[in-house]
């Protein structure tokens, strides 16, 4: 396995420059995430417009592979309904914990996919797809979540 | 010891025998050779402790205290044999002094509940410092919520330091234990055990110390440091894990009320009333970790067969090493620069987080923590989110440290 595989381009420079990083005033829903393992804490904003998310933002702290993640994963869900973008997170989770076969037409969130040799650093991928899921789920309230 | 009686006695350290006596330090990991900088969470284990907790295995097997047959007796023997050698190796008074645990964490909760929690009325206070492990922070606030008692921390300043003068200023009249780390497992620092204990001993405050990051790097005396409870942990002393121990002073211990109640630690029991067995073994209810404990028999054996002094120098000069090493690299900062220091330095690295920097190391087959150590206090202090931790046996080469320099800056370049 090479390390290549793990920290690709696209991870890095989405670590470098994370999208859609900051506050996000006023919001409909919220959901904090923590990943007491290494740490990481993420805030996770969205604006809707009927059931679409029509913005998304994301603050906090934590590895490349977390802050990458969250990043791209605000770019994939802008626009979606609750549902597609939670579709999404089922597919990404494939990606992230069983093979390839998903990657076709995830676009950059492909890239992820070098995270499933490193067993330790999924959660570090997946702790935004789980503050979404509650997000979206939360309908207003803001609620927290932890990997653990 | 001055700096060229260290230098002498250090040299003559064989660093690559001690190395010999470690199986696993001749693995390979990605393909390169381990370089296993992580004994901070647990310490390898050599051959000798292997080969202990095999034969008994193979040979000894059988319940302790209640057999008459022959493997019954071996193996009370050998595990009370090794409580033996913990009496010798932390100078306790008597073999009544040493409780086998499971581990620190163990023996702090069992001081917390047997001792603390009787004694203690709301309004009373608790002293720890600010660097404390999760282990000897969590116990004490079960306790507080349990008995109205108030937790009081003692502050560390900047380089990570807990000064005496600080924390003999929070003894109250209220205080009613002081519990401590000997020496940090996040930063290093070593804490002037003998002086705290001795100031808490006139005010008549009970002491606990968390030895788990003492006991590899220095020698203890329970008579020299002159506290009331002293907790380890076997695997970080290249022991197994499950197996740990916690002195008590004796007069304190035949007061407690046992902690766990079951098999092995009556006397009698019958519906009405039953007797609770003399010490230690009132508090080692249920079977314990016999092998455990024969292997931390082994694992002390083991530590006495060496030149301690030496490999002590040795591990001061890869302290020294260390920290001119990692403080030449950019963008590095170490976090916890106390003047007395066990051998570990923590350090963060600008722009790459201790998670990824851990994976980058790995794949350079060199093993170290990242985290917060289990001490997310002294992370809020030091403002930051983790650290990564180097910490280093007697085991360890200067060369290591080389290759964790080299890979660090490796790492910077690739999130630069």
């Amino acid at each position: 396995m090479e390390l290549n595989d793990l920290y690709r381009d696209v991870i890095l420079d989405h670590n470098r420059r994370p999208r859609n990083f900051g506050p996000l005033e006023p919001a409909d829903a919220g959901a904090e995430g923590v990943n007491p393992l290494c740490g990481d804490r993420l805030t996770l904003k969205v604006r809707f417009d009927a059931d679409k998310i029509q913005d998304i933002r994301f603050e906090g702290q934590g590895c490349a592979i977390s802050t990458a993640s969250a990043s791209l994963m605000t770019e994939a869900v802008k626009g979606k309904t609750r549902a597609e973008a939670l579709g999404l997170f089922e597919r990404v989770h494939r990606l992230l914990t069983q093979d390839d076969t998903e990657a076709e037409g995830l676009g950059k969130l492909a890239a992820l996919s070098g995270v499933r040799e490193y067993p330790a650093r999924v959660k570090c991928a997946s702790l935004c797809w789980h503050t979404l899921a509650s997000a979206l789920d939360s309908r207003g309230a803001h609620v927290a979540v932890s990997t653990e | 010891m001055n700096n060229s009686a260290l230098a002498n006695t250090y040299a003559s350290f064989d660093v690559e025998a001690v190395r010999g006596e470690f199986p696993v330090l001749s693995r390979m990991v990605h393909g390169k050779p381990l370089c296993y900088l992580d004994n901070g969470a647990s310490a390898q284990r050599p051959a000798a402790v292997i080969a202990a907790v095999d034969d008994y295995e193979r040979q000894h097997h059988a319940n302790i205290h209640r057999g008459v047959h022959t493997l019954s007796q071996e193996a009370t023997a050998l595990y009370e044999g090794a409580r033996d050698k913990l009496v010798k190796f932390l100078n306790a008074r008597s073999r009544h002094e040493i409780i086998f645990v499971r581990g620190t964490t163990e023996a702090i909760n069992l001081v917390a509940q047997s001792y603390a929690r009787p004694l203690l009325q709301a309004g009373d206070e608790l002293l720890i410092t600010h660097l404390e492990h999760h282990a000897n922070i969590v116990p004490w606030q079960m306790l507080c919520e349990q008995t109205g008692a108030r937790l009081v921390v003692a502050p560390i300043d900047a380089r990570g330091e807990v000064h005496a003068e600080r924390v003999e200023s929070l003894m109250g009249p209220r205080t009613r234990l002081l519990a401590f780390a000997h020496v940090s497992n996040a930063l290093g620092t070593v804490l002037p055990v003998r002086r705290l204990a001795a100031a808490a001993r006139a005010r008549g405050i009970v002491t606990l110390i968390d030895g788990a990051q003492a006991v590899p790097h220095m020698q203890v005396d329970m008579q020299e440091i002159g506290c009331d409870f002293y907790a380890f942990s076997g695997h970080k002393l290249f022991g197994p894990t499950g197996i740990g121990v916690l002195y008590g002073r004796e007069a304190l211990l035949e007061r407690m009320p046992p902690w766990q109640g079951g098999g092995d630690m009556i006397l009698t029991v019958s519906f009405d009333k039953t007797t609770y067995n003399t010490l230690p073994y009132k508090f080692e209810a249920g079977t314990p970790n016999i092998s455990g404990a024969i292997g931390l028999g082994a694992a002390i054996d083991f530590l006495q067969r060496q030149d301690l002094e030496a490999a002590r120098a040795h591990e001061h000069a890869l302290l020294e090493h260390a920290t001119r090493a990692l403080g030449r690299i950019e963008g590095l900062t170490i976090i916890g620069t106390a003047s007395d220091k066990a051998s570990l330095v923590s350090f963060a690295v600008a722009g790459v987080h201790p998670h990824d920097l851990g994976t980058i190391l790995d794949e350079d087959g060199i093993a170290i923590r990242t985290g917060h150590h289990c001490a997310m206090p002294v992370m809020e202090f030091f403002k930051v989110p983790a650290t990564a931790r180097a910490s280093f046996a007697f085991y360890n080469t200067f060369e290591e440290i080389d290759r964790l320099a080299a890979a660090i800056a490796r790492a910077r370049t690739l999130f630069a």
